[in-house]
C-alpha cells in the first residue's frame, strides 16, 4: 500500500469519505476532524461512533454520510463494539474467511469518552484491541444542548454549570483524559486539533500503525457551546494550542513528546475572550477565576515540560552508557 | 447416536457452545453462569475451539461487543444472568432492532435486592419485550437441544432476530444429570455455515449500521420486527422437525402433559415442570383430570396453539416464577390473553413460587392442584393472585 | 415512501446517501470565490466541514453550493494574495 504524502495537493487528490449533506452545524469542528483522519488513512477503515452529535448528523435515515462501513450502537460503549467487529475481523482473518488489511476506528464526543463511555474505553484498551479510538472533545454534551462533561473547562457557563449570581458556571478543572490513557500504557496516544492537520494526520498514521490500542484526543470547536460566531472553529483551535490550553503532544510506547512549544506562550485569557462560554470570567469580581485558570493551564504545561526533560535525560544517560 | 454423560446444566450449554464453535464470543463472569464462559476459556486456551474470546469489562460491554460482532458479519454467542441480563438490557433492545442473530444463554437468576443468586425468571421475564427469541428449558438436556437449534432460528432468512435460551440457575445449571450429546459433526452439519447479511468487514460494499430514524420511519422497522417475530413461530417448528430427525428427539411449540381430557392444568415454565408432572401423575391415578403445559417459546408466544391446548381446561393454574408487584405475573398475563382471544373462559389463578430460588416441592404442585379441585367443585375462588411457599 | 415490507430489515443504510441531501439552504451568507486572488493552497479544502469545495487535480473549483452552510470558516483561513482575500463572504439573496 502506498502512502500518499501529507501535502493538501496529493491528498485533494484522494475520495472524500464524509460526503457533505451532514447535519453538524454550519462551522462544526468534529467533520473537519474526522474528514482528515479518514484522509489520512491509506487502508479501509471501519468505524463505530458513539451516540452524540457526530453521529446523529451524519446519519439520519435514510442519508448517510459516510462512504465507510459504519456502525452505531449505544453511547457508553463505542470502544467495546469496535472490539467486537475487530474480534470477528480477527476471527475471520484467521479462517481464511478475509484477506484484507483493515483499520478499526471509534470515535467518540468527550461525554461518550471522558463520561460515559470512560469504563468501555477503559476496556477495550486494556484488552489490547488493534483499534485507534479518537475523542473529538467539544468539552460539553452539546448533542442534548451544551451540559457540562468531565471535559469541560473550569469556569464555563453551560446548561447545567451556567454562571450564576452565587456559582461562576464549572467549579471543577476538566479530567485530563491524554494522560489517563497515557497511563494505561498503551503503544500510542496522542494530542492534537484539526487546525494542525499535518499534525492530526501524522498521528493518525501512527495510531492506525501501530499493533494494538490507540487513542487521539482531538479539541473540535463547537460554535454553538463555545458562543463563538461560526467561522471561528480552526481560530480558536490554534489559539487553543498557543496558549498551551492544548498542548500538541504524543506518548509513543510510553515516550512523551511535545510536538509544539509556542516561542511565546500566550495567556489563556486570549483563548478565553473569544467565547461566550467564558464571558462572565471578565467581569472585575470574577478576576480571581480568570488566575485560577491561568494557574490550571500553567500547571499542566509545565507538568509536561518537566515529563519530557525527564525522557531526554534520561535517553541522555543511556547514550553516555553507550 | 451421541454420547451419554452425567452433567451440570452450565457443562451441557458450554458443550454445545463448543460444538457450534462461534467465531466471536464475548461475556463477563456473573453466577450462576459463570461455568458455561470458564469452560469455554478453556476450549478456547486449549484450542478446542478457534473462537475469538472477548473478556469484556461489564455485560453492557458484553451484548456491545457481540453486536459489533455479529455486525461485523459472523456468528456470535454468549451467556448471562441475573444483574448481568439487567446491565445488557439497553443493548438487548439494539441486538435485535439491528436484526443481528446473536445466540445468548440465559442462566435464570433473581434479580437484585435483596440481592441473590439463586434461581427465579426475574431476568429473562424483564427481559421479555426486548424483541428476542425466547426458548426455555426444563432441564440441561432441553438446554443443550435448544441452544443448537436457537442458532438456526435467529439466523434463518425469515427471522434474522437474537435468541436467548434460559435454563434455571442452580438448580439446572448446577445439578448433575444424565444426556445425550450429539455427535460434534451433526452438530456442525445440523447449523451449518453462518451466512451473513451486509457485514461491515465487507469493505467494498459499505453500509451504515444504526442511524437514527425519526418518526418518519421508525413504526416501519418495529413493524418489520413483529414480522420476523410471527415467522419465527413457524420456523421454530420447522427446526424442531429437523431436530427430531438428527437427534430422536421431539420439540414443538411448548409441552402438553396428560392435558387431553384434563378439567384442571397447570401452566409452569422450566425446572418446576418436572416437579409438577409427578404430582400431576399422582392425582391422575386417583382420577383427578389434572393436566400440564409447559411453554417452550415464550417470545414469540403462540397464543393460538396455547389456548387451544388449553381449550379443555375449565380451571387454569398459572405458576409465575417472576413477580410483576402490583399485577398479574407475567405468564398469567400471557395465558389470560391466549384464552381470551380464543374466546375460551376458563377460571383462571396466578400463584407466584420460587422467587430467589426458594424451593419449589411436590406438596406445593399438590397444593395447587387441590385448589385448582375446590374451584372446580364449589366455583369459588379465594384469591386470583397469591403466593404459594411464603411464610405468613 | 417505503413500506415496511421494501425497507431493508434493521435500518441498515446506503453508504454516502446524505450527497443527496441539500443543506445549501441552509446559509445566511454565502462564500465567493475570487480566482485571481487564489494561490491554490488548498486550506479552504482542508478545513471546510461539509466537504464543499470541489477539487479536481490538486487545485480548488467552485463552491459545491449544495452543501455549503456558509459557516465562513474558509473566508477566514483563506491567506489571499497580497493582502487580497480569495474568498469573501456575501449575505444570501443580495
Amino acid at each position: 500500500m502506498s502512502t500518499t504524502p501529507l501535502r493538501l495537493k496529493e491528498l485533494s487528490k484522494k475520495e472524500d469519505l464524509l460526503t457533505g449533506g451532514h447535519r453538524l452545524c454550519a462551522g462544526c469542528g468534529a467533520p473537519i476532524a474526522i474528514r482528515q483522519i479518514m484522509l489520512a488513512a491509506d487502508v479501509p477503515i471501519v468505524a463505530a461512533n458513539a451516540t452524540g452529535c457526530l453521529e446523529v448528523s451524519t446519519t439520519i435515515y435514510p442519508y448517510s454520510a459516510w462512504k465507510i462501513p459504519w456502525i452505531h450502537t449505544a453511547f457508553e460503549n463505542a470502544a467495546a463494539t469496535i472490539s467486537g467487529v475487530e474480534a470477528m475481523y480477527r476471527a475471520l482473518k484467521r479462517k481464511g474467511k478475509i484477506s484484507e488489511e483493515i483499520k478499526f476506528i471509534a470515535f467518540g464526543g468527550d461525554g461518550g469518552t471522558y463520561d460515559i463511555g470512560f469504563q468501555s474505553l477503559s476496556g477495550a484498551m486494556e484488552r489490547g484491541h488493534d483499534i485507534v479510538y479518537v475523542c473529538y472533545d467539544n468539552g460539553a454534551y452539546m448533542n442534548t444542548g451544551i451540559q457540562r462533561s468531565s471535559a469541560t473547562p473550569f469556569g464555563a457557563n453551560t446548561t447545567t454549570s451556567p454562571a450564576g449570581s452565587v456559582i461562576p458556571g464549572k467549579l471543577q478543572p476538566r479530567k485530563n483524559l491524554t494522560k489517563i490513557m497515557a497511563a494505561h500504557g498503551i503503544p500510542y496516544v496522542a494530542q492534537t486539533t484539526p487546525a494542525h492537520w499535518r499534525d492530526l494526520m501524522t498521528k493518525v498514521r501512527k495510531a492506525l500503525e501501530v499493533k494494538g490500542p490507540a487513542f487521539i484526543n482531538i479539541l473540535a470547536s463547537c460554535n454553538r457551546g463555545w458562543r463563538t460566531p461560526t467561522d471561528r472553529a480552526i481560530e480558536d483551535s490554534k489559539l487553543a494550542v498557543e496558549t498551551c490550553f492544548w498542548p500538541l503532544y504524543e506518548y509513543e510506547n510510553g515516550r512523551l513528546t511535545i510536538n509544539y512549544k509556542p516561542k511565546e506562550k500566550k495567556p489563556v485569557v486570549e483563548f478565553l475572550k473569544t467565547q461566550g462560554r467564558f464571558k462572565h470570567l471578565f467581569s472585575p469580581e470574577n478576576e480571581h477565576l480568570l488566575q485560577h485558570s491561568q494557574e490550571l493551564v500553567d500547571r499542566e504545561w509545565e507538568a509536561l515540560l518537566r515529563e519530557e526533560a525527564m525522557w531526554k535525560a534520561e535517553e541522555e544517560k543511556e547514550e553516555q552508557k553507550d | 447416536m451421541g454420547k451419554v454423560l452425567a452433567v451440570t446444566g452450565n457443562q451441557a450449554i458450554a458443550e454445545a457452545m463448543r460444538q457450534i464453535n462461534p467465531d466471536v464470543c464475548a461475556a463477563y463472569p456473573i453466577t450462576p453462569s459463570t461455568e458455561v464462559m470458564q469452560r469455554f476459556a478453556s476450549f478456547v486456551a486449549n484450542g478446542k475451539v478457534d473462537t475469538e474470546l472477548v473478556t469484556v469489562e461489564s455485560e453492557h460491554s458484553a451484548m456491545s461487543a457481540c453486536i459489533g460482532a455479529s455486525a461485523a458479519g459472523g456468528r456470535v454467542m454468549t451467556a448471562t444472568s441475573s444483574q448481568g441480563l439487567a446491565l445488557m438490557w439497553e443493548m438487548l433492545h439494539i441486538a435485535s432492532g439491528m436484526r443481528l442473530p446473536v445466540v445468548m444463554t440465559l442462566v435464570n437468576r433473581a434479580l437484585s435486592a435483596p440481592i441473590n443468586i439463586h434461581g427465579d425468571h426475574s431476568d429473562g421475564m424483564g427481559a421479555r419485550d426486548c424483541g428476542w427469541i425466547q426458548l426455555w428449558s426444563e432441564n440441561a438436556q432441553e438446554a443443550y437441544d435448544n441452544l443448537i437449534q436457537a442458532i438456526r432460528i435467529a439466523e434463518h432468512d425469515d427471522v434474522r432476530l437474537p435468541a436467548m435460551v434460559c435454563l434455571d440457575g442452580f438448580i439446572i445449571s448446577h445439578s448433575i444429570e444424565s444426556m445425550t450429546f450429539l455427535p460434534d459433526e451433526v452438530v456442525r452439519d445440523f447449523i451449518g455455515e453462518f451466512r451473513p447479511k451486509h457485514p461491515l468487514l465487507d469493505v467494498n460494499n459499505p453500509v451504515t449500521y444504526g442511524p437514527l430514524v425519526l418518526p418518519d420511519y421508525f413504526m416501519e422497522f418495529k413493524r418489520q420486527q413483529h414480522e420476523a417475530m410471527l415467522k419465527a413461530k413457524d420456523v421454530v417448528l420447522q427446526v424442531a422437525e429437523e431436530f427430531e430427525k438428527v437427534s430422536g428427539r421431539s420439540y414443538g411449540l411448548f409441552e402438553a402433559y396428560r392435558l387431553d381430557d384434563a378439567e384442571l392444568a397447570i401452566v409452569v415454565l422450566n425446572s418446576a415442570a418436572g416437579t409438577c408432572k409427578d404430582v400431576v401423575d399422582e392425582y391422575r391415578d386417583r382420577g383427578v383430570k389434572v393436566g400440564l403445559l409447559k411453554p417452550r417459546l415464550f417470545r414469540p408466544f403462540p397464543y393460538k396453539e396455547v389456548a387451544e391446548a388449553l381449550s379443555g381446561a375449565k380451571v387454569i393454574g398459572v405458576l409465575d416464577r417472576a413477580e410483576s408487584f402490583g399485577g398479574f405475573g407475567p405468564m398469567y398475563m400471557e395465558i389470560a390473553s391466549a384464552m381470551m382471544s380464543n374466546g375460551t373462559n376458563p377460571v383462571m389463578i396466578d400463584k407466584i413460587y420460587g422467587l430467589g430460588g426458594r424451593d419449589f416441592m411436590p406438596e406445593h404442585a399438590a397444593q395447587l392442584i387441590d385448589e385448582l379441585k375446590e374451584i372446580l367443585d364449589t366455583g369459588k375462588v379465594k384469591l386470583y393472585k397469591d403466593y404459594l411457599g411464603v411464610r405468613e | 415512501m417505503k413500506g415496511w415490507r421494501e425497507l431493508e430489515i434493521g435500518a441498515v443504510t446506503e453508504a454516502g446517501s446524505a450527497d443527496e441531501y441539500n443543506t445549501g439552504s441552509w446559509r445566511a451568507f454565502r462564500p465567493r470565490w475570487i480566482e485571481e486572488n487564489c494561490i491554490q493552497c488548498l486550506f479552504c479544502w482542508i478545513y471546510c466541514p461539509d466537504s464543499a469545495i470541489t477539487v479536481k487535480d490538486g487545485k480548488r473549483g467552485e463552491f459545491d453550493y449544495k452543501h455549503c452552510k456558509g459557516c465562513g470558516i474558509c473566508a477566514v483561513e483563506c491567506p489571499g494574495k497580497k493582502g487580497k482575500k480569495a474568498i469573501v463572504m456575501e449575505e444570501e439573496g443580495k
